[in-house]
């Protein structure tokens, strides 16, 4: 009856087509695209020139600078200095080793199939703070000692970041846990604790980490700063660590409980075993959503004097011996920061989107 | 493939009263040489249908044979890029106005109901009427009620669906559909997401509509009621239509290889 | 936990494996431990601030504070009392979180919308806009708004000059303000009569449109009520308004109204970064609505504009408002970053300065976090109030 092999009607070229589909579909989409499209094309020339065309890369000091576009050797100059804070120059390959286990860690991670990625995986959660414990701050096998307020940079950043999830996962799966438990003072104490800490700003929580907690120990015993921004930085993200976890717990079917219950297996067992599991599975994106928004939140930091990357560039833009190099500066951090958290972000939606398709299948 | 105008001679098992021909009007919908395709997929082949006022038709086919596809074309839910379509005289094209009247005549009622979970039942039958047609809404609650009274569940008039079991959430989708008084109706296999013994209490609801003489369109695979209601019966593959002819001719003499196998699928258990 | 016995009655278990004992015990022991822990707070404090000589107790709130603050909504000089600066510090911190709900709320609907537009390179912007500003640290947009981009703005003596009215240089915005005059009450009395009219015509349209099935057109009748009352009404009285245009003095401008540098570098800065969340938050609430919603919506006849105002909007909404009303509580938590480019919010000019002077850290920081606490369970109050009142009803 019908040819079998029509083809679709072809009004125009593809191009052409696909165009006004999506550029020029009616009065109002056209006016729009226009307006896009000129905001980019007379944005985009400049920025380039910028960035690139008339930027300076290489020299010594702020006298090569000599381009109306960026100053990119006051990166390459101070880099260093951004990446490991005062960090003395002969003892930094132990930074390195940290970066590069650190890598292997973790890298694999973003690739499938990866063999012994879940042990490297358990190494970058369980050993690598060990080893970072040793290493950085030395003074133990014949290293030598680095003070901690010498640490500033990258380096810091990431120290802030990942000790500050690691520490609060184990607080935060006991508040959870507690947040859920059936024995109401238990569970009272842990809702106070984790609304109380959410409820106020990062900022407030290091203010009183830095005045207060001085305050509260006994004579003698004393932190650092670093260490004092540390406590109140993994008290903080428990409480936002705590919720996560229960968002998980919650995920668990009754059948998982009951069928625990009817194993007889005890309380600790049944969650450590069963329920835990499980459920630590099904929140990972959202442990890694709340790590990119704790990374973010570790520039805080500078403002209790800590040296983080964020801190060391801000000291560094004010340096007379450069001019105006802030936008440089604040480039430099803003890509850093991006290629951190976007690139993580885009892992965590693909593992979303995986676990979800576990799930239904 | 040639129209069938011819008029129906009625089957025995017919429960229904033969439909009133008093004042019919001939080719309330007419679909001429239509087709879509979705991309470069060729979705529907060269359809030419003709139905006339008060007539009941039954659109049957294996899944992906574009019967869906159909009907949703025929209140431009789904755009046609070649042929005719033209309900109740207005021919559908891109201009949104021809496309407002037409689904101001057309109801249809969707597999998953898609009642609106934020308004009430009431609510959700009157939405239309006030909106669209400016009905009072005393004047849009009373005929809300009248309908909701014929599909059998005017106490539940104020619950909202989410409270209502599947079959009662489909018999609001067709009273929700009926209170825009349509000149047709478009079921979209109303029954297939509805559990075994919901599904007569809705087929006894399109029984009923099919004796008070409204044009229906039925994609569905309830060959009983195919059976006891259809004026005609169509059967689509491949984006085509195959066969059609009376329930009784088509159920007993099929005339295409396709039919009888799917027939034979359809019918062995 | 478990009761090994199979007896049909069980003679009672030994007390330390009854799960009711255990879990009296356990929860007494928490108890315990929360009270020890305070105790030895309370404890340690106490003799940490003998020691440092530091006093206790709220009188410092009466004390002198004696610095000065570059911003004031509430009269404020450098002889006022500490308690004062608690206040300027508060309806600091409220200014700009309102002023930044404000437009990170409209931004960041615009660019959820946008993100699901046809149009292919607005969804790509809009999409690159999310991606970019909610993937770089605040405070370094908070830094780069105040210290790259407004305090390179032209000095004052080269300011920017928008209509001999307006003036933009690296001390800030400067705006006229008006001043009213006598006979501005009518003025007044011309708004609430625009707004008194506006509310009477929606009630007696949504009537009529229940008793004859007539449409009013309200909404453009509204508009154009609010726009010409008031303006006739101004005409009337005589134009009872008074600009006080900035003009520079010296070194720098005076009069009108001046957004510091330190408030704009602020909003901007949250309204942008809250804007690329809310955005997210909108596309998904609107994505939230399924298909078949729109499509039977069309199928009653419905057109377009009705289709989204009566079916799609509201259950939209309800996706939206829950992490909506988070984001505002974010976005108010996240104002506190004033305090690193010095404008005196609450955190700036309390937890720092008032802290810094008196030394009194308990007593502010409690204070401050008290605040916060309130504002957090004031939006979750009314978060649970909207929930209960919109939730859709199911079995």
């Amino acid at each position: 009856m019908t040819e079998s092999t029509m083809k679709a009607p072809k009004k125009a070229l593809r191009p052409v087509k696909w165009m006004r589909e999506n550029l020029f579909s009616g009065w109002f989409n056209t006016v729009l695209t226009l307006g896009v499209a000129y905001l980019l094309v007379t944005s985009v020339g400049p920025l380039l020139n910028w960035f690139f065309l008339d930027a300076n890369f290489v020299g010594s000091d702020a006298s090569d600078c000599t381009g109306a576009g960026a100053c990119w050797l006051f990166i390459s100059q101070r880099l260093n200095f951004f990446i490991y804070g005062f960090y003395p120059d002969e003892l930094q390959w132990r930074v390195d080793v940290m970066f590069l286990l650190l890598a292997v860690a973790f890298v694999p991670q973003f690739i499938e199939r990866f063999p012994g990625r879940k042990w490297l995986g358990l190494f970058g959660i369980f050993g690598l703070p060990v080893v970072g414990y040793f290493l950085i701050p030395g003074g133990a096998f014949g290293l030598e000692e680095v003070q901690s307020s010498k640490w500033g940079g990258l380096m810091l950043t990431l120290i802030l970041a990942y000790i500050g999830i690691i520490a609060s996962l184990p607080i935060g799966i006991l508040l959870a846990l507690g947040r859920r438990s059936e024995m109401p003072i238990i569970r009272g104490i842990c809702v106070i604790f984790i609304e109380v800490w959410r409820a106020v700003p990062l900022i407030t929580v290091l203010f009183m980490a830095s005045v207060m907690l001085p305050l509260f120990l006994p004579e003698g015993v004393n932190f650092e700063k670093l260490a004092r921004a540390l406590i109140g930085i993994t008290l903080w993200q428990s409480a936002y660590m705590a919720e996560v976890i229960r968002g998980g717990l919650q995920a668990i079917p009754r059948g998982q409980y009951e069928a625990a219950d009817a194993l007889g297996l005890g309380y600790w067992r049944k969650v450590g075993l069963v329920i835990l599991p499980q459920a630590l599975k099904m929140v990972i994106p959202g442990i890694v959503n709340t790590f990119i928004s704790l990374f973010k939140d570790t520039t805080l930091v500078l403002i209790i004097g800590l040296f983080d990357i964020l801190g060391t560039v801000q000291s560094t833009v004010t340096d007379p011996a450069w001019q105006n190099v802030a936008i440089e500066g604040y480039v430099f951090v803003a890509f850093c920061f991006w290629i951190f958290c976007f690139g993580i972000s885009r892992y965590s939606q693909n593992l979303e989107r995986k676990l979800d398709t576990g799930h239904k299948t | 493939m040639g129209n069938s105008m011819t008029d129906q001679t009625q089957t025995s098992e017919m429960q229904t009263p033969p439909r009133d021909q008093s004042d019919q009007k001939p080719g309330i919908i007419r679909v001429e040489g239509m087709h879509k395709w979705y991309g470069d997929f060729h979705v529907l082949r060269d359809l030419n249908l003709t139905v006339d006022q008060g007539e009941r038709i039954v659109i049957c086919g294996p899944s992906g044979s574009g019967k869906s596809t159909f009907i949703r074309c025929i209140n431009r839910l789904e755009e046609h890029q070649q042929g005719k379509i033209i309900v109740d005289d207005v021919e559908l094209t891109d201009d949104v106005r021809q496309i407002d009247t037409v689904r101001r005549e057309v109801g249809m009622v969707f597999q998953h109901f898609n009642l609106f979970p934020h308004l009430t039942v009431l609510e959700n039958c009157c939405l239309s009427p006030i909106w669209v047609r400016k009905t009072p809404r005393k004047e849009a609650e009373a005929t809300a009620m009248e309908y909701l009274e014929r599909v059998k569940i005017p106490d539940q008039a104020n619950k909202f669906p989410g409270q209502l079991s599947g079959g009662q959430q489909q018999r609001v989708a067709i009273a929700r559909a009926l209170c825009m008084k349509p000149k047709i109706m478009l079921f979209d296999e109303p029954t297939s997401a509805l559990d075994p013994e919901m599904i007569k209490e809705v087929l006894d609801v399109m029984i009923e509509l099919a004796g008070s003489g409204m044009t229906m369109l039925c994609v569905t695979h309830e060959m009983g009621f195919a059976k006891t209601v259809a004026d005609r019966v169509i059967f689509m593959d491949g984006g085509e239509i195959v066969e059609e002819a009376p329930p009784h001719d088509f159920f007993t003499n099929p005339q295409e290889a396709r039919t009888q196998k799917f027939l034979k699928q359809i019918l062995a258990h | 936990m478990k009761k090994q016995t199979f007896d049909t009655r069980p003679a009672g278990p030994k007390p330390w494996n009854d799960p009711q004992v255990r879990s009296i015990f356990f929860q007494t022991i928490a108890i315990a431990l929360v009270f020890w822990g305070g105790w030895v707070l309370v404890e340690n404090t106490l003799s940490n601030m003998e020691s440092r000589g530091i006093s206790t107790g709220f009188g410092f709130l009466d004390e002198t504070a004696g610095f000065g603050i570059i911003m004031n909504l509430v009269p404020y000089d450098a002889t006022m009392s500490y308690g004062r600066t608690f206040w300027v510090g508060l309806t600091n911190t409220l200014l700009v979180s309102a002023m930044g709900v404000v437009a990170a709320t409209i931004l960041g609907f615009i660019i959820g919308v946008a993100r699901l537009s046809s149009n292919w390179l607005v969804a790509k912007m809009a999409l690159v806009y999310i991606e970019v500003i909610r993937n770089i640290p605040l405070l370094l947009q908070i830094f780069f708004w105040y210290f790259a981009v407004l305090s390179n703005l032209p000095s004052p003596r080269q300011s920017v000059d928008v209509g001999g009215a307006l003036f933009l240089n690296n001390r800030g915005l400067y705006l006229p303000e008006p001043l009213t005059q006598d006979g501005f009450g009518l003025v007044w009395g011309g708004i609430l009569l625009a707004i008194a009219a506006v509310v009477a015509i929606r009630v007696w349209a949504k009537k009529r449109q229940l008793a004859t099935g007539q449409i009013f057109p309200t909404f453009k009748v509204g508009v154009a009520i609010l726009i010409a009352v008031p303006i006739i009404s101004y005409l009337a009285a005589g134009s009872p308004i008074e600009w006080d245009i900035p003009a520079l003095k010296g070194f720098n401008f005076g009069g009108g109204i001046t957004i510091i540098p330190e408030l704009a570098a602020l909003w901007i800065a949250l309204s942008l970064y809250t804007a690329s969340f809310i955005a997210e938050i909108v596309r998904s609430g609107i994505l939230s609505v399924s298909k078949g919603q729109t499509e039977a919506s069309k199928a009653l006849g419905l057109p377009n504009g009705l289709t989204l105002r009566l079916v799609i909007i509201p259950q939209a909404m309800r996706v939206i408002i829950p992490p909506l009303t988070s984001q505002y509580l974010n976005l108010v938590k996240n104002s506190s970053l004033a305090t690193a480019i010095g404008y005196p919010d609450l955190v700036a000019v309390f937890m720092g300065t008032t802290l810094n002077q008196t030394g009194q850290a308990v007593e502010v920081v409690a204070i401050t976090m008290a605040v916060y606490l309130t504002i957090s369970l004031l939006i979750s109050l009314f978060m649970n109030i909207y929930n209960r009142a919109v939730a859709i009803k199911e079995r």
